[in-house]
């Protein structure tokens, strides 16, 4: 039998394709095999493997890293100056609201009931009765114009008021030669600063953003405001206080931010 | 008086000493680190919304992965840092070998580079180029720490922010210094892979040569001076 001739077609091309490129490449084209591509293949995953984070993950690698941030927050505890204030700002310079950020959406917030919530206290303080928000509202109020640090990179210039919470420990009496100062929040975000921090000039208990009480998105009624630490370490809508000296670790603490994060 | 002791034959040593050859490797392993984990802290609030890091190029399972290498990486450099610099001054070798930088010659030796010839006949001399480079990316990383400095605690070192305008400023001019940093190892690398010598070198010690006469014999081997930068 021969061989149709092909009828002519549009998508057909009209000349057979030319096979002087491949006879003349031969040798090159004989070397292409599936077990080379494949070994190469290998290589070049080994490579990735390298520069990848794939060692990160293993977890001898994990707890040395732990131990160097534990020998960080050392390091930045003691590069911690007490008395040195923050810079402040002009009232014209505060944002308007202030930026949201938690560890979920903000449409997934769940006010706190401010008529039937109370603020409790536990640990190393004299006087542990629970605080209202009218009572709160009743201590000397300090106003502070600050910038907002996010362990992310953002910033921002927020205008807070509250009480000084060197004062709130002092009123309460709390032992002021402990470790810790540890919070607790109505969404099951906690988190906890050290003891020099907790009684710099300021950090504050806010109850106000911008001279108006302080909005559910931003931790109505009550949230830590401290100039000297990183945006997360400011937990919203405090449900507990606790002065202590066993490390309370923290939510994004415990799942590998540095504990300390000072700024 | 006491009899006149022979002149002792020249003291040799390698062209780049032990002590040397660590601290150029370590620094290569950690400047790594550091701006592969560098690059993983970017992605997670970047400064420019055309640039993200693909996941391969970066360091550290998220961001709190890529801070965690970041600083640990960055106590091995300033220790590797402060005893580099030690050294450099202590052996004069910053002022023999990276001094004077005459800009005639530097305009020469881009010309030349610029039609490919490289030379590199004598491996114990730097050619302007090299010097300006090596200078330039000594300068850069001090940019780096001092913006890493402010970026880590812009309120207990508030006293050095202004000199990057304010927080972001710092991330910009750290970004910058990183792209910097990249861009001479880029060059650097490419370079050293073109006259191969240069890395075997740094790698062995390369050619023995004479150590400098004026300096006394006291000194410890290592901290004499030398006619070759290290290529930090």
């Amino acid at each position: 039998m021969t061989a149709r001739k092909p009828r002519s077609s549009l998508f057909r091309p009209q000349k057979p394709v030319d096979q002087s490129l491949l006879e003349d490449n031969k040798s090159l084209v004989d070397t292409i095999n599936r077990r080379n591509v494949l070994r190469g293949s290998i290589s070049l995953g080994a490579i990735s493997m390298l520069t990848g984070c794939n060692v990160t993950d293993q977890a001898p690698v994990q707890s040395f890293l732990k131990s160097v941030s534990q020998w960080n927050d050392r390091a930045q505890a003691a590069l911690f100056r007490p008395n040195h204030l923050a810079p402040t700002y002009a009232p014209s310079q505060v944002i308007k609201p202030a930026r949201f950020n938690a560890f979920y959406d903000i449409t997934e917030l769940e006010p706190v009931d401010v008529p039937n919530w109370k603020l409790e206290l536990a640990g190393q303080i004299s006087d542990k009765r629970a605080w209202t928000a009218q009572q709160l509202a009743a201590l000397p109020e300090q106003e502070m114009i600050i910038r907002h640090v996010c362990v992310e990179g953002w910033d921002y210039i927020g205008q807070w008021s509250g009480v000084n919470l060197r004062y709130f420990l002092e009123r309460i009496g709390a032992d002021l030669t402990a470790k810790y100062v540890s919070f607790k929040c109505a969404d099951t975000y906690y988190s906890s600063i050290d003891m020099p921090s907790a009684l710099h000039p300021q950090t504050i208990l806010a109850t106000k953003y911008a001279g108006a009480p302080l909005t559910e998105p931003f931790g109505a009624p009550l949230r830590l405001r401290t100039a000297v630490k990183l945006g997360f370490k400011n937990p919203k809508w405090i449900t507990a206080i606790e002065v202590t000296n066993t490390y309370p670790g923290g939510y994004f603490e415990d799942r590998g931010f540095n504990w300390f994060s000072g700024i | 008086m006491e009899p006149i002791a022979p002149e002792p034959p020249p003291a040799k040593r390698h062209l780049h000493p032990l002590p040397l050859r660590v601290m150029h490797w370590v620094n290569a392993v950690f400047m790594l680190i550091m701006i592969m984990s560098g690059w993983q802290i970017y992605n997670d609030e970047v400064l420019f919304g055309w640039l993200h890091f693909p996941s391969w190029m970066t360091m550290g399972a998220g961001p709190e992965g890529g801070l965690l290498w970041h600083f640990f990486a960055m106590w091995i450099l300033v220790i590797n840092g402060i005893v580099y610099t030690g050294y450099g001054l202590r052996t004069q070798r910053f002022r023999r070998m990276l001094f004077p930088i005459r800009v005639p010659d530097v305009i020469a030796e881009v010309r030349n580079a610029l039609k490919l010839k490289l030379h590199h006949d004598d491996l114990t001399q730097y050619n302007p180029v090299q010097k300006l480079l090596y200078l330039g990316v000594l300068i850069v990383i001090t940019i780096q720490v001092l913006s890493g400095l402010v970026i880590w605690k812009p309120i207990q070192f508030s006293e050095l922010t202004f000199l990057f305008y304010d927080f972001q400023g710092a991330r910009l001019a750290h970004f910058l210094g990183m792209a910097a940093i990249v861009g001479f190892l880029v060059i650097h690398v490419v370079l050293a892979l073109l006259v191969p010598e240069t890395l075997k070198a740094m790698w062995t010690g390369g050619p023995m040569v004479d150590s400098a006469p004026e300096h006394s014999m006291d000194d410890a081997q290592a901290d004499r001076p030398e006619p070759q930068s290290d290529g930090a």
